[in-house]
């Protein structure tokens, strides 16, 4: 996916662009009607992510993390402002990347296969009250609040459930950082 | 700039995942614009958000996908020349907040030694700055709920160590802490609450230990 995006940055290759296309924007949209947009609304938003994608790829650095996370951030910003309107000046992905913070992956491309296979498999590892919790951050976009809330739960048990996922998923990607 | 207190897991997970609401998002943001620790957290967990958008079934697209992508838009090539000519401060985001600078802010006096100026912010929360002279005590913005300070200037300490420019106390709610400023120029904070009544507080606080109740 990081060649798919490096193609697009370098040569305008269309073709490197609609693979992206059709790989992310079904699931964009799928993502954005998850966190509450009608089918309208949620495509509008997933051309706009892939939009967003076709003017920034050059801005994108491998070694920041995966094609797909940097998709991902674009999805979310774009979630943010358009679905919640609450957040004016969250700041878009590449201006995170821009900043140099000395830190590399040797390979890349290698690196974002085997991250994807690690987030994935720490993830399905996650007894079912952590995967919830985890679920409700990325995919409802409910605050810790909101989740103890839903939950009927104390704020510091959604925290420390919310702590202990990531402190998994971390070991699982340890070596990889 | 030596950063040593982060962002908490949670909060950093919830704001990677976009569920960090508006006024604690926008202090998040501000301290990940210095840190690098934390940016490589928020690398690593906009991963998950990865992970879980590729896990998810894939919606039926109505339209069929632009068969020429966005003629009208910049091609990449544009785009890069702008984005190198653009001037990359840290942190961008504060700069937004406050285009004149930290000097050209209007302060309003709350109490002995400690000014405030809010920020605008959607939701319910609030934003704002926080100047506290030296000996003076940073007032809390309450219990119960979540709050971030990030130091912009000065710096401050409590029991659970002492905060420079670009730490973030991102304490639990149940600790109890009395923070006070260092020696120096004034502190200034950039804070965030979950919710406004805790700012009402926040100034009751203050003129309490004033007045000596």
């Amino acid at each position: 996916m990081a060649d798919l995006l490096r193609r697009v940055a370098e040569r305008a290759d269309t073709t490197a662009f609609r693979e992206l296309y059709q790989t992310y924007g079904p699931r964009v949209k799928a993502y954005m009607m998850r966190l509450g947009a009608d089918a309208g609304t949620a495509e509008d938003l997933a051309h706009e992510t892939l939009l967003t994608v076709w003017r920034n790829a050059a801005l994108y650095r491998a070694e920041k993390g995966s094609a797909a996370s940097w998709i991902f951030a674009i999805a979310r910003n774009l979630r943010i402002d358009r679905l919640r309107r609450e957040v004016p000046w969250q700041q878009l992905p590449h201006e995170l990347f821009e900043e140099a913070s000395g830190e590399a992956l040797p390979d890349a491309a290698l690196a974002e296969k085997e991250q994807h296979a690690r987030v994935h498999t720490a993830l399905s590892g996650l007894p079912p009250e952590q995967h919830e919790v985890v679920v409700l951050s990325y995919l409802e976009g409910l605050s810790h609040g909101e989740i103890a809330q839903r939950l009927g739960l104390p704020l510091g048990t959604v925290k420390s459930r919310i702590r202990i996922a990531y402190q998994k998923i971390r070991t699982a990607l340890e070596d990889l950082r | 700039m030596t950063i040593t207190h982060h962002l908490d897991d949670a909060t950093l997970m919830s704001f990677a995942a976009g569920a960090l609401p508006a006024a604690l998002s926008a202090v998040a943001a501000a301290h990940v614009a210095m840190c690098p620790h934390c940016r490589s957290e928020v690398v690593a967990l906009e991963g998950v958000g990865a992970a879980l958008l590729t896990a998810l079934p894939a919606a039926r697209m109505e339209r069929a996908e632009p068969t020429t992508p966005y003629a009208a838009g910049p091609t990449p090539s544009q785009q890069r020349g702008e984005a190198s000519a653009a001037p990359m401060q840290s942190p961008t985001l504060l700069a937004r907040l406050l285009p004149l600078g930290l000097d050209a802010v209007r302060w309003r006096w709350l109490g002995l030694g400690v000014w405030h100026h809010q920020l605008p912010v959607k939701g319910n929360g609030a934003l704002g700055l926080l100047k506290v002279a030296p000996g003076r005590i940073v007032p809390e913005h309450g219990h119960g709920g979540s709050e971030l300070t990030l130091v912009l200037r000065g710096s401050f300490h409590d029991t659970t160590g002492r905060y420079r420019t670009g730490d973030v106390a991102d304490l639990d709610e149940t600790v109890e802490h009395e923070p006070v400023a260092d020696p120096g120029p004034d502190c200034v904070c950039l804070f965030a609450s979950e919710t406004p009544a805790r700012f009402r507080g926040l100034i009751a606080r203050l003129v309490q230990p004033w007045h000596g109740l």
